[in-house]
């Protein structure tokens, strides 16, 4: 589901194989080889920077700091779509059919006032509307007009409790067919960033299906793939142990970064 | 060997010793432990950049310049297509040129079979399509590269001898001419000072190319262009900044190539040791000349 993604090939076999790494992998250069990037050891090693990252860019970047805003003509002819273009899922497509008339967003978890919103009741939320360029994590770049309603609103409705950490989208699609749902999350710091809003229109018109119809999240100081489409419930947790793979995104558990900052 | 490197200060001579050449020849420090361990661990964390680094240009093998990524904004791609015969032809496409590169660039081997993929599996780490290991080698590199840069640089800038063995002297400008004229004809002085095309090169790639590799790199970052705004701007736009760390990238392979030629043209053994030990062979007479102009 995401603008994007791409695809660890191979990853039955690779699994298959993690134990294996090790052997063989004494010196740098074996590392060319897949099976030292395999092992595990090496990718906890590895993966050890993503929070020295993390820590480096919140140093510099104040919580408010707003990612670059465009001038309407820049913005590209055809927003990019990648990831989940066309979910299949009967419900959803039951959805797509009314025109997400009877769709609603669901914000439960670790709040006082659970919220059960309709399309229509979240466009009659204040909104913001920013022109903001999408960077994948593939490297490809795209700019858009987006119009949502805050995140740090609809929260703010919510009340959150005092141990909440994370903020969770569950997502209506499978992506690339596969038996888990996508989902996504941010901390709490990103969640209430002023730019980060539940997005129901791109440029000027409602949010395409294959831009993540009926909202989507954008979190403009993140990379694609945090920016969860086909949103169909947020939930407030203070921990992803129990959320599929336990890392917090559908990529998360495939490897990638939590901190996608970069 | 009379003396060892660690005991003689930095461009100290040690007592004279013949060369197997005939000329008097006396061995000297060259290099600091500083900049020795520098030199190897930039050289590991570079291999590990520039692999990693294709593998992450592998996800999407375009480049544009600008802010986004529009078609008419390409710059490069590498790409396959199938001919008019039906074989799957890789292709390289600069502006408006294309190049037929099968079998290494858009179109190569990965295991047993053919696939498209931007750059070849032996160049890349990991060596199979695998985006998410990638950044993973690639951030981590940058950290000890990014991080041991920043403090070579200020090492370089304080440290007076250091500062010495950087920027050229003012006999060394007056002697450019010269310089040049013997680099063209490959006469090379093994003297303990650097000469002026070495300085100006050295110069131009710790402070010009591989900060700019750093800076253009951290443009890529969402959360870092909205800390720092200038940031993209300076290399218009981020995919102006994507495509600049790659030229950097190829800008580093070249140096490299042409520095490993020129240390061994210059002495493989005598340049090998100086990096590894700090020890340096200098010619006696060559070392006179340089100090009588």
């Amino acid at each position: 589901m995401n603008d994007d993604t791409s695809r660890p090939v191979n990853r039955g076999r690779r699994k298959l194989l993690a134990g294996l790494g090790a052997l063989g992998a004494g010196t740098l250069l074996s590392g060319c080889d897949d099976s030292f990037s395999r092992n595990q050891t090496v990718r906890d090693a590895l993966g050890s920077v993503e929070k020295l990252t993390r820590n480096a860019q919140r140093l510099v970047a104040s919580h408010q700091s707003l990612a670059q805003e465009f001038d309407r003509s820049e913005i590209a002819p055809v927003f990019r779509a990648n990831g989940t273009t066309n979910p299949q899922e009967p419900e959803y497509l039951r959805m797509v059919e009314n025109g997400f008339a009877d769709w609603q967003l669901r914000v439960d978890g670790l709040v006082n006032r659970p919220l059960n919103l309709s399309l229509a009741q979240l466009r009659e939320l204040p909104s913001r509307t920013q022109i903001t360029r999408h960077d994948c994590v593939e490297g490809w770049s795209c700019i858009g007009e987006w119009s949502g309603v805050v995140l740090g609103d609809l929260l703010d409705q919510a009340e959150p409790h005092d141990n909440a950490r994370f903020v969770v989208f569950h997502c209506a699609d499978h992506t690339y067919g596969r038996s888990d749902l996508y989902y996504e999350s941010l901390d709490m710091i990103e969640s209430y960033h002023p730019q980060t809003i539940l997005a129901y229109d791109l440029n000027g018109e409602a949010l395409p299906v294959a831009n993540g119809a009926p909202i989507r999240l954008r979190a403009e100081r993140q990379l694609g793939y945090k920016h969860a489409k086909y949103v169909m419930r947020v939930e407030v947790v203070d921990s992803f142990r129990n959320i599929q793979g336990g890392k917090g995104g559908y990529w998360e558990d495939r490897g990638y970064e939590w901190w996608a900052g970069i | 060997m009379t003396s060892s490197a660690n005991t003689s200060t930095e461009n100290e001579p040690t007592p004279g010793s013949p060369s197997p050449e005939g000329g008097n020849t006396r061995l000297i420090k060259r290099h600091s432990s500083g900049t020795r361990a520098w030199h190897w661990i930039n050289l590991a964390a570079l291999i590990i950049l520039l692999m990693s680094g294709l593998q992450i240009f592998n996800a999407h093998p375009t480049l544009y310049w600008g802010d986004q990524s529009l078609s008419e904004n390409t710059v490069l791609a590498i790409g396959a297509r199938r001919t008019a015969e039906g074989e799957a032809q890789g292709y390289l496409q600069i502006s408006d040129y294309r190049f037929d590169t099968t079998g290494v660039l858009g179109w190569s081997r990965q295991g047993d079979d053919y696939r498209q993929r931007g750059f070849p599996a032996w160049a890349t780490l990991p060596s199979s399509q695998w985006l998410a290991m990638g950044r993973n080698w690639h951030f981590f590199a940058a950290w000890i590269f990014g991080t041991s840069l920043v403090v070579y640089l200020l090492y370089s800038l304080v440290r007076r001898n250091r500062r010495r063995q950087i920027f050229p002297r003012s006999h060394q400008w007056r002697q450019i001419k010269q310089t040049f004229i013997d680099h063209a004809r490959f006469r090379f002085h093994h003297v303990s000072d650097y000469n002026v095309i070495q300085k100006l090169t050295y110069i131009g790639v710790l402070f010009g190319l591989l900060p700019m590799l750093v800076l253009s790199g951290l443009a890529m970052s969402p959360t870092m262009d909205a800390a720092w705004p200038w940031l993209p701007e300076m290399f218009g736009g981020r995919q102006s900044a994507r495509t600049i760390h790659f030229i950097g990238a190829v800008a580093i392979v070249l140096f490299v190539v042409i520095h490993v030629g020129l240390v061994v043209a210059t002495g493989l053994f005598n340049n090998l040791r100086s990096m590894v030990t700090g020890t340096y062979r200098i010619n006696v007479s060559d070392e006179a000349n340089q100090r009588d102009e």
